[in-house]
């Protein structure tokens, strides 16, 4: 579905990202881990169309993605949920919800998803008519993953969607995301919660200083723990 | 628009609730034509984070029109409405040609080629038109009164304000209700992520030009209606205007630019009314005491934004 080849990218001067190959196909959830600034953020801003890559190439169901901007992006069905949320806070709800649905052409149908979406997210259908600004960080993410579904992507691409979040919420994230999963969605998902992530995902990236350290399935990831501890950083405790 | 002028001369005992009223009509009226000027400055601004100093030459450029149509045998609505579709194109043009290429550049970059473009069109106007300021013909309409008891209204006050009302509410209705207006408030938030939501940046920035040049258009009608010339200058009060009532208001809120120019129209008004005679050609600097008075205590403006500068 999507497949990245050799990509480099970065800002300006500062190179993130080094070659990176990766693919993700339709109805897996794949997982990027690494430290802090191993690129994950930067490879799905440059799916997304946010960053333009230095070399390489990004290829959605068969076509490719260079050049093309953030806009035309979510017209080829691909949705960021992106690192801090990223709501519109001065729009309420219920027009943060709609414009998810900005390029959809079916009004009955995006008022059918928007009340899905409350359904599914209730509190969400609680705070209809509320700015955005004025949700718990919890309930912001909700709203973000309900705005990106509301485009109907083929392929969901989250950034740290767990970050900051209690660890009641964390739960919550992590059920929503497997319970999307299991509904047929395609998931990018990049975390730093580890252990949390190697339960869900069907493969595993690893990322270190802009470079794929290891791929495979979680298994063969904790089999190497030893191996792969040392570019953990931070999340080693969690693995 | 000077409240002595408009009383009943000769009329010794002036009602207190006479001068009350008429200083709310002159207020909201005044105000009402300084909260366009400020929305159609800070409807760019939220989007771009660029302030438009060349806002001013679309006053103008309205202006010009009422110039050369008014003489002409058109009747003045549809010659007012050619002028406000003139302001709306020159901004869509500014934006294509002047604005588009340095979007991406720093924000001084933006604002130097706002000055530039604004020069440019001034001194455009005194080599093909003329240094000096020239006579529109107006509608009486503008210097006309009409009396309700004791209460002398002036039609164009009338009209500036119920126009401004409309303008302002019909506004609200398309940022509210329509997904384009939803687009327009959530580019102020934050750009990309409405990019990422899949609205056309391109779409979304030319809306806020046209908006901004339909408001610099229907307030040059009112302004040059107000002082029945139009010269290479006459965008140079308005831009200013509409600068002060949006960084009072708060640059960063569209309702913040509402309420400053009310505020600043109010204020205006108000000076006249309480000011000695002595002092009234310096009504503009306590105007401008004061706005900055406010800046002390609320330098971020009355009400806050709420963008996120932080970008994906």
């Amino acid at each position: 579905m999507l497949s990245v080849k050799d990509l480099y990218a970065g800002y300006g001067a500062i190179i993130a990202l080094r070659g990176v190959s990766l693919y993700v196909k339709a109805g897996e959830l794949v997982a990027l881990v690494g430290a802090n600034g191993a690129g994950k953020s930067t490879l799905m801003a440059t799916v997304a169309g946010v960053l333009r890559p230095f070399r390489g190439q990004i290829i959605f169901e068969g076509r490719s993605l260079l050049g093309l901007s953030p806009e035309e992006i979510v017209r080829r069905g691909i949705a960021l949920v992106p690192e801090g949320r990223h709501i519109f806070p001065s729009l309420t709800v219920a027009e943060n919800l709609r414009l998810g649905a900005a390029i959809r052409g079916d009004p009955a149908a995006v008022e059918r998803d928007i009340e899905e979406m409350c359904a599914r997210f209730p509190i969400l259908g609680k705070r209809f008519h509320q700015p955005g600004g004025t949700l718990s960080g919890g309930e912001q993410q909700q709203l973000a993953i309900a705005r990106a579904l509301m485009s109907r992507p083929r392929l969901l691409m989250m950034d740290e969607p767990s970050l900051g979040l209690s660890p009641i919420l964390v739960d919550e994230v992590f059920a929503m995301i497997s319970q999307l999963h299991a509904s047929g969605v395609t998931v990018l998902l990049v975390e730093q919660n580890v252990e949390r992530t190697l339960d869900i995902a069907d493969r595993v990236y690893l990322l270190n200083t802009g470079k794929v350290e290891f791929e495979g399935t979680p298994e063969q990831l904790r089999e190497q723990v030893d191996i792969v501890g040392a570019y953990l950083g931070d999340v080693r405790r969690g693995i | 628009m000077r409240i002595s002028e408009m009383c009943e001369e000769g009329s010794e005992q002036v009602n207190v609730l006479q001068e009350v009223l008429q200083f709310i009509i002159n207020a909201l009226s005044l105000g009402g034509l300084y909260a366009l000027m400020a929305l159609g400055l800070v409807i760019v601004y939220g989007i771009l984070r660029l302030v438009n100093f060349a806002y001013g030459e679309l006053v103008m450029v309205a202006g010009y029109t009422l110039l050369m149509l008014g003489a002409g045998p058109i009747p003045w609505l549809i010659v007012a409405a050619i002028s406000v579709g003139m302001a709306v194109l020159t901004s869509l043009l500014l934006e294509r040609v002047a604005f588009r290429p340095v979007r991406q550049a720093s924000a001084t970059t933006m604002l130097i080629t706002s000055f530039a473009v604004s020069a440019l069109l001034q001194n455009a106007a005194i080599l093909f038109v003329s240094p000096r300021a020239k006579a529109v013909v107006t509608p009486s309409f503008f210097t006309e009164n009409f009396q309700i008891g004791s209460l002398l209204i002036s039609k164009g006050n009338l009209a500036s304000l119920v126009v401004s009302l409309l303008l302002l509410g019909l506004l609200t209705l398309f940022l509210r209700r329509t997904l384009l207006g939803i687009a327009l408030r959530a580019a102020a938030d934050d750009f990309v992520m409405t990019r990422l939501v899949g609205i056309r940046a391109n779409q979304v920035i030319a809306t806020a030009f046209a908006i901004s040049g339909f408001l610099a258009g229907v307030v040059a009608l009112f302004w040059i209606g107000r002082l029945g010339s139009v010269g290479p200058f006459v965008g140079s009060t308005p831009v200013l205007v509409a600068f002060v009532a949006a960084v009072v208001g708060g640059m960063e809120s569209l309702t913040g630019a509402v309420i400053g120019g009310y505020l600043l129209g109010t204020l205006t008004v108000g000076l006249q009314l309480v000011l000695p005679q002595s002092l009234l050609d310096y009504r503009q600097a306590f105007v401008f005491a004061i706005v900055l008075l406010v800046l002390l205590f609320r330098p971020q403006g009355l009400v806050r934004g709420t963008a996120v500068t932080e970008r994906v």
